[in-house]
This record gives C-alpha cells, sequence and structure tokens, in this order.
C-alpha cells in the first residue's frame, strides 16, 4: 500500500503511533509536506468527518483519529514556511459571563481542533470585551458562544452588538450555541448561525469560513 | 415488609468511600471561594488560596460526618410537617428549573412565564403523592437577576408545599432567606421548621465555584437544608465505570459535607446527585438511562452508609413528549428510587434531558409516585390467617364485594390511580370520548386547577412577600411585577 494511504488508514483507525511513524517515514523519504498532509492526514480526517456527520461513528473514534492526526500534522508544522502552512480557519470560543458551564463548549472545541481548525478557548464565565478583543488582535474567522442558562441568553447579544460597534466590516462571523438557543434565538440574538451538537457546529463553522 | 433493594455490599461501598477519602486527601478540590478556603484553612486543611485549591484531611472528613444530621423534616407555609428525611421513607418532589415548559395546545415547547408558574404551583397543591414543590420552571417575563427569588415568591405566594430550590447568584440568597422568615416570623422557627431545600452544585471533576460553595456556607448559617448535587459524567468527565462514577461522586459530595459542616456543626443536608451517563453518539447526558438510574440508587446506599438522608433526580425522562419512553422512563426510575429508599425523589414533571416540563405529565406522574408508594407498603397480612371463613363467606354469597373484611381493607391494599391511567373496558373508553393519555392528563389538570383556592398564608404575610419581591425588583429596573390573575 502507498505510504500516503497507510497514514490516512491509520487515522482512520485512530492509531497515533503508527500515524506519527509513518509521517516521520515520509518525510524521510523527501515526501513534500503539503501532499503528507493534503493526501495523507486530511484525507483520513475527511472520512472521520463524514462518517461522523452521518452518526456511522461517534465522539471517541473521532477524537482518537483527531489526536492520530495531530501526531502527524505536529511533526509537519516546522516544515512549512511561515504562512505557507494551510489554516482552516480561527475561532474564539468561550461560554458567556455569568455561566459556568463548559462541558458542551468545551466538547465542540475539541472537535473544531480535531476538524483542523485553530481554536483560542477563552473558557467560562467570558466577559464580552475578551471575546470581541480576542477575536480582532487574533486575526480570528469566528466567534462561538455557549451558555446553557436562560437567564444568559441576553448576554449573547452584548457579545454580538460590541462586536458590531468595534468591527462593522462584518468579518468576524458569531456562531452561538446551547441547550436554550434555538434557530429563533439565534435570530433575535443577531449572531450569524447556531449549532446544536458538536459534529453540527463543525459542519456551520466551516460554512461560515467557506472552503479553503 | 418493605421491600427494598441494593446494587452495592457493604465491602464495595466501603472501598468507594475510602477511594473517595484518598482522593480528597491527596488531589483534593478546587474552590474559588477565599472565605471558604480561609475557613477550611482554619480547621487545619492545606490550602492554596492563590491557586484556590484545598486538600482535605481524612479527620476533617470524619469530623464533618460526625456532625451530619441522620434526619431532618420539612414543613409546609403553616408550618405542618410534610416531609420526614429519614431511613426508607420516600417523598417526591417535581424536577427542578426546567428551561421550557410543554404546551399541551399546541405540542410545542416554549418559555414559561409567571402564569404558567402560578398554575404550576397551583397544580401540584393539589397532587396527593407530591409532598413539596420545587421551583420547577423559570418564569422568562421578570429581569433574570431575579429568576430564582421569584420563583420562590410565586410558591410561597400560592403554594403551601415545602419548596426545593436554590439561588443563582450570591446576592439573591438575602431575599430568598428573608421571604422564609416572613412566612414562618422569626429566624428561630425557621430553623425550628425548615420550610426550603436549597441545591447546591459541585462542578465535576472535583471543583466548587464561588456561587455554589458561598450558598453552602450561607444556607448552613441560617440552618437552611442543602441538597449536594454533584453531577460526574460517565465515560467524558468521570469514569466510564459506574464503580468509578460512584467514587468521584462521593469524593465531590463529601467535599460539601465537609463546607457545610464546618460553617455550622449539624447543619440539615440532603445526599444527592444528578450524575448521568454520557452517550457518546448524542452528546447527551440521559437521566432514563437505566445505568444512570443505577448509580443514583447506589450513591443514596452509600449516603445511608454515611449516615445522611438522601436525594436524586430519577423518576423523570428525556422524551420530547408525553408518550410511552416519558412513561417508561419515570415508571423505572420511581420505581428503582423507592425501592432503594432514596429519600427525595426529584423528577415528576420533567422530560428532555431536565429541560422541559410538563404540566399534564406531572399530573401522570403523580400516579406513578401513587403506585410506587403503594408497593412500598408491601404485603402484610391482615385478619388473613385464617382465610378459610372468609372462603366460607364467599362460597355461600357468591362474592366478597360488601364483606366486613373487604370493607374495611379495600382502599388499604389497593390504590385507585385518576382516571389519567385508563382501566376502562373498550366500549366503555369509547363511550367517554376514547381520550389520549395526553387528553386525560390535560382533563385532570384542569380539574386540578378548578379546585385549587388559596393557600393558608394571610394576607399579611403576602403583602409582606409581595413588598420584598418588588423591593428586590426595583433593584434590577423593574418597577412592576407581572400581573397574577390567571
Ligand atoms: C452538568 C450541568 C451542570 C454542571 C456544569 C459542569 C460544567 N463544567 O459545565 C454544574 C453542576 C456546575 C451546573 C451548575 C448549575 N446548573 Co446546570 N446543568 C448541567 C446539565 C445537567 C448538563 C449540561 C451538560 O453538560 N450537558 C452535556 C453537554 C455535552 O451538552 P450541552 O451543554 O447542551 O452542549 C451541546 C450543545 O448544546 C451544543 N453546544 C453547547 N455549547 C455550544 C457552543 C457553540 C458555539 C455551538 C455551536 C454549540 C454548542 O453542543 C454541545 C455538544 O453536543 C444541564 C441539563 C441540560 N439538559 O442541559 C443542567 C442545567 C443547564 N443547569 C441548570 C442550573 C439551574 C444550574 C445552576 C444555576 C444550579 C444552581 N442553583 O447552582 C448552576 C449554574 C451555575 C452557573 N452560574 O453557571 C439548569 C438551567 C435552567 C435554566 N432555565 O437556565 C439545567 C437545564 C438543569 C435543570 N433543569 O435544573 N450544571
Amino acid at each position: 500500500m502507498e505510504l500516503l494511504e497507510q497514514i490516512s488508514i491509520s487515522l482512520q483507525k485512530g492509531d497515533h503511533q503508527k500515524v506519527y511513524d509513518l509521517t516521520k517515514e515520509a518525510i524521510n523519504n523527501n515526501l513534500p509536506p503539503k501532499e503528507i498532509l493534503d493526501d495523507g492526514l486530511l484525507v483520513g480526517m475527511n472520512v472521520i468527518s463524514e462518517k461522523f456527520r452521518m452518526h456511522e461513528i461517534f465522539l471517541p473514534h473521532v477524537l482518537l483519529a483527531a489526536k492520530a492526526m495531530y501526531a502527524g500534522l505536529d511533526q509537519l508544522k516546522p516544515l512549512f514556511i511561515e504562512g505557507e502552512m494551510p489554516n482552516r480557519g480561527k475561532v474564539v470560543i468561550g461560554t458567556v459571563h455569568g455561566d459556568l458551564h463548559d462541558i458542551g463548549k468545551n466538547l465542540v472545541g475539541i472537535m473544531l481542533k480535531g476538524a483542523g481548525f485553530e481554536v483560542i478557548d477563552l473558557g467560562k464565565n467570558v466577559p464580552a470585551e475578551n471575546f470581541v478583543e480576542t477575536a480582532i488582535s487574533e486575526e480570528a474567522d469566528v466567534i462561538g458562544m455557549s451558555t446553557l442558562l436562560t437567564t444568559t441568553v441576553p448576554v449573547m447579544k452584548n457579545v454580538i452588538e460590541l462586536l458590531k460597534s468595534k468591527q462593522p466590516n462584518g468579518k468576524v462571523k458569531t456562531i452561538i450555541g446551547g441547550a436554550p438557543i434555538t434557530g429563533e434565538v439565534a435570530m433575535e440574538m443577531g449572531a450569524t448561525t447556531y449549532g446544536y451538537d458538536a459534529a453540527n457546529a463543525v459542519e456551520r463553522v466551516k460554512q461560515l469560513v467557506g472552503d479553503r | 415488609m418493605r421491600p427494598k433493594l441494593k446494587f452495592l455490599s457493604e465491602d464495595l461501598i466501603r472501598q468507594i468511600v475510602d477511594e473517595s477519602v484518598g482522593i480528597l486527601c491527596k488531589l483534593g478540590v478546587e474552590l474559588n471561594n477565599v472565605e471558604v478556603l480561609s475557613m477550611l484553612s482554619d480547621y487545619g486543611a492545606e490550602v492554596d488560596i492563590p491557586n484556590n485549591h484545598v486538600t482535605l484531611k481524612e479527620d476533617i472528613i470524619q469530623k464533618a460526618l460526625d456532625t451530619s444530621p441522620k434526619s431532618f423534616k420539612l414543613y409546609d407555609v403553616s408550618g405542618v410537617e410534610t416531609n420526614d428525611f429519614s431511613g426508607y421513607k420516600v417523598h417526591f418532589t417535581p424536577g427542578s428549573a426546567a428551561l421550557n415548559i410543554l404546551d399541551y395546545h399546541d405540542n410545542r415547547i416554549r418559555k414559561p412565564l409567571t402564569s404558567d408558574y402560578i398554575k404550576y404551583a397551583k397544580l401540584v397543591n393539589g397532587l396527593d403523592h407530591i409532598k413539596s414543590q420545587s421551583t420547577a420552571i423559570i418564569p422568562a417575563d421578570v429581569h433574570d437577576k431575579i429568576s430564582d427569588s421569584y420563583r420562590l415568591f410565586l410558591s410561597l405566594l400560592y403554594g403551601d408545599k415545602p419548596v426545593i430550590t436554590g439561588t443563582f447568584t450570591i446576592e439573591a440568597f438575602e431575599v430568598m432567606k428573608n421571604m422564609q422568615i416572613t412566612v414562618r416570623g422569626t429566624e428561630a422557627e425557621l430553623k425550628e421548621k425548615p420550610l426550603t431545600v436549597f441545591s447546591a452544585c459541585p462542578t465535576s471533576p472535583l471543583k466548587w465555584s464561588d456561587v455554589t460553595s458561598q450558598n453552602v456556607v450561607d444556607c448552613a448559617r441560617y440552618s437552611i437544608p442543602v441538597e449536594f448535587i454533584s453531577m460526574p459524567l460517565s465515560g467524558f468527565i468521570a469514569p466510564v465505570t459506574l464503580t468509578g462514577t460512584l467514587v468521584q461522586h462521593t469524593a465531590e459530595t463529601l467535599s460539601g459535607i465537609v463546607i457545610s459542616q464546618l460553617t455550622n456543626p449539624g447543619a440539615p443536608m440532603l445526599y444527592g446527585g444528578s450524575p448521568a451517563i454520557f452517550d457518546v453518539r448524542y452528546e447527551t447526558t440521559p437521566m432514563g438511562a437505566i445505568e444512570t438510574m443505577m448509580i443514583d440508587c447506589a450513591y443514596n446506599e452509600i449516603g445511608k452508609y454515611l449516615g445522611l438522608p438522601t436525594q436524586a433526580y430519577i423518576a423523570l425522562s428525556d422524551a420530547k413528549q408525553l408518550d410511552a419512553q416519558a412513561g417508561l422512563e419515570t415508571g423505572i426510575g420511581a420505581t428503582l428510587a423507592a425501592l432503594s429508599g432514596i429519600n427525595s425523589i426529584s423528577g415528576p414533571g420533567m422530560l428532555d434531558f431536565e429541560s422541559c416540563f410538563s404540566l399534564e405529565k406531572l399530573a401522570l406522574d403523580n400516579e406513578i409516585c401513587g403506585m410506587t408508594l403503594r408497593m412500598l407498603e408491601g404485603i402484610t397480612p391482615k385478619e388473613d390467617f385464617p382465610t378459610l371463613p372468609r372462603l366460607e363467606e364467599l362460597l355461600q354469597e357468591g362474592h366478597l364485594l360488601i364483606s366486613d373484611h373487604s370493607m374495611k381493607y379495600l382502599n388499604e391494599e389497593q390504590y385507585f390511580p385518576k382516571p389519567i391511567i385508563d382501566r376502562a373496558n373498550r366500549p366503555r373508553w369509547i363511550d367517554e370520548g376514547s381520550l389520549t393519555l395526553g387528553e386525560r392528563a390535560h382533563r385532570q389538570v384542569k380539574e386540578s386547577l378548578d379546585q385549587y383556592s388559596s393557600n393558608s398564608l394571610s394576607d399579611d404575610v403576602k403583602k409582606e412577600l409581595v413588598r420584598l419581591m418588588e423591593k428586590e425588583a426595583k433593584k434590577y429596573g423593574m418597577d412592576a411585577l407581572p400581573a397574577r390573575d390567571v
């Protein structure tokens, strides 16, 4: 079997040690890093994402695969010249001020990372300014906000409005989620979109940043 | 004989407790409250204030267990005893703090309003097998900073039964305490006759937030009972095994007991929780999963072993509607919980992972509770030896419908559920409108609401409650409370 295909298959099996070894081998064989990434790691990860989206496999499989992907990716990173490393997009994520529920947010963060996004996790109980300032200074593409409490839903609007005032061009998109969040609530809050679980969040964020 | 259910051997319980004490003494807990940290430090715990961390010691935990009350009681607004949390006695209370209400008329969910809450409080007042209210829904038509105190306010204004509740902030405790003192008359009387239980949730794994740890302290100071609601999620933020989850739950709950008892030795507590398995397929925390229920029953055994009365979120469902799944998960949960002797069973009325409340379901669940409570009476002989004369009577009369023995024991031996539970034969069922379960439940809700008159608080007390609530609302810019004429 071709080396890159082996990388993809080992990644799908979640065998991070094997992906590490095979990636090393591919680098030693002087395969171009971009090829190892595109035709090996990402091919495997795309299969995993699709199976997850179709509910054929579940969270733990995806996390294992993501861990395997990073076992390869981390070796490739230094080989890319600054700015050449393909980048799926940057997401600033957090649970809004007043809310300490972070389990769902963490899960969404983990899955976004697994899907290749750069994720800046601000934690829980995050003031509006933090979301907005970080998104602007880090040149993020998306702000993801989570809340599980009825009482903290309106807080999301503060973030979205602050964002609008600080960056009226709409470059930074917003996605919100959590038990009280529906499409309707997302409209009311003025968010770009919403997501109802981790797989859905990945899909929606992909749509937000467009295919790169 | 009262039937009982056990999942754990005493050896296993001891092992679980030892392991969890070991964890508290080695890993400790994160505790984001300086006041509580310094108190623990005064008692010899190893405290690291900059890192918000405390490591406990075995003797501190033992000291807290030594002063933990084995039982306590709740009393309704007029001071009559309703709940005796002791031994294997069980009491049902509705599930609490739903995000949504399932509207019977269009079978869709929506945000609850003041009018929904009042209906809920009136309904609970008339349900025989629900011994306390809980602040089950959060009215969305008031400022969110008063949404916790406002629920308690409405419960006290319209319901008689004691209230299982909690605060969302540190500040709300003050007015919620003052409302209770208003109902009882004095602080001492409130202490003598507890009116509420406050939920206090540690954060898995092994963490206490500023708010919840402060709530434990504040409640302990006024001897207001707390229930510890630790929520390890098996396989996600807790070990995947039920035993491992129990170890974590025990450690988190013990840390709460320490905070409470060091603040005020003897302060009443329920050894509670809302653990769940984590369903990796759907990323959800199923309360209706059999494993979730097994964890609940088992930690209740651990609580009993440690000498505390217990509580659990069980007898509820993850179904989205009042369907067969709603009935089966609630029924199985109620049965297991009752057999296990969980003293306060929180759940009836609740759907959708504790996030949606249904009045119709509450009316149905009241019947599930009734049947369950009957089961606990067990099977006991009642002038049954000898049975021979009864059979002689039967042979002679052709039936025992009006025999003295039947008349004496009929109502003791058989529980008659309200007509929500369909026991008519088919022609009669058709004759009476071929009503579905939902329709029968809704009819029951309407009947109960019609029968409601008022609760037993005096007008003066009610006026004072309104004054307290209005004052609190003003703090957050609300000049008037929503209308209450439903
Ligand atoms: C676990 C839990 C806790 C834990 C949280 C631990 C933690 N580290 O997060 C603890 C014990 C600390 C806790 C505390 C409290 N809780 Co709580 N809690 C829950 C519970 C049982 C499960 C939440 C959960 O983790 N689910 C599992 C995860 C995976 O699902 P999820 O969070 O929904 O996330 C998924 C989606 O929503 C979505 N998603 C989430 N975020 C985002 C973000 C984006 C950008 C996207 C796209 C998608 C997305 O994807 C996620 C993955 O599938 C819920 C019940 C429920 N049905 O939600 C109550 C619940 C949310 N809690 C509730 C309450 C009342 C409280 C307290 C106020 C209780 C108290 N009196 O102390 C405190 C709040 C303190 C505070 N200020 O925040 C209520 C809320 C009621 C309301 N109307 O607002 C609920 C509904 C339970 C109830 N009925 O009482 N809680």
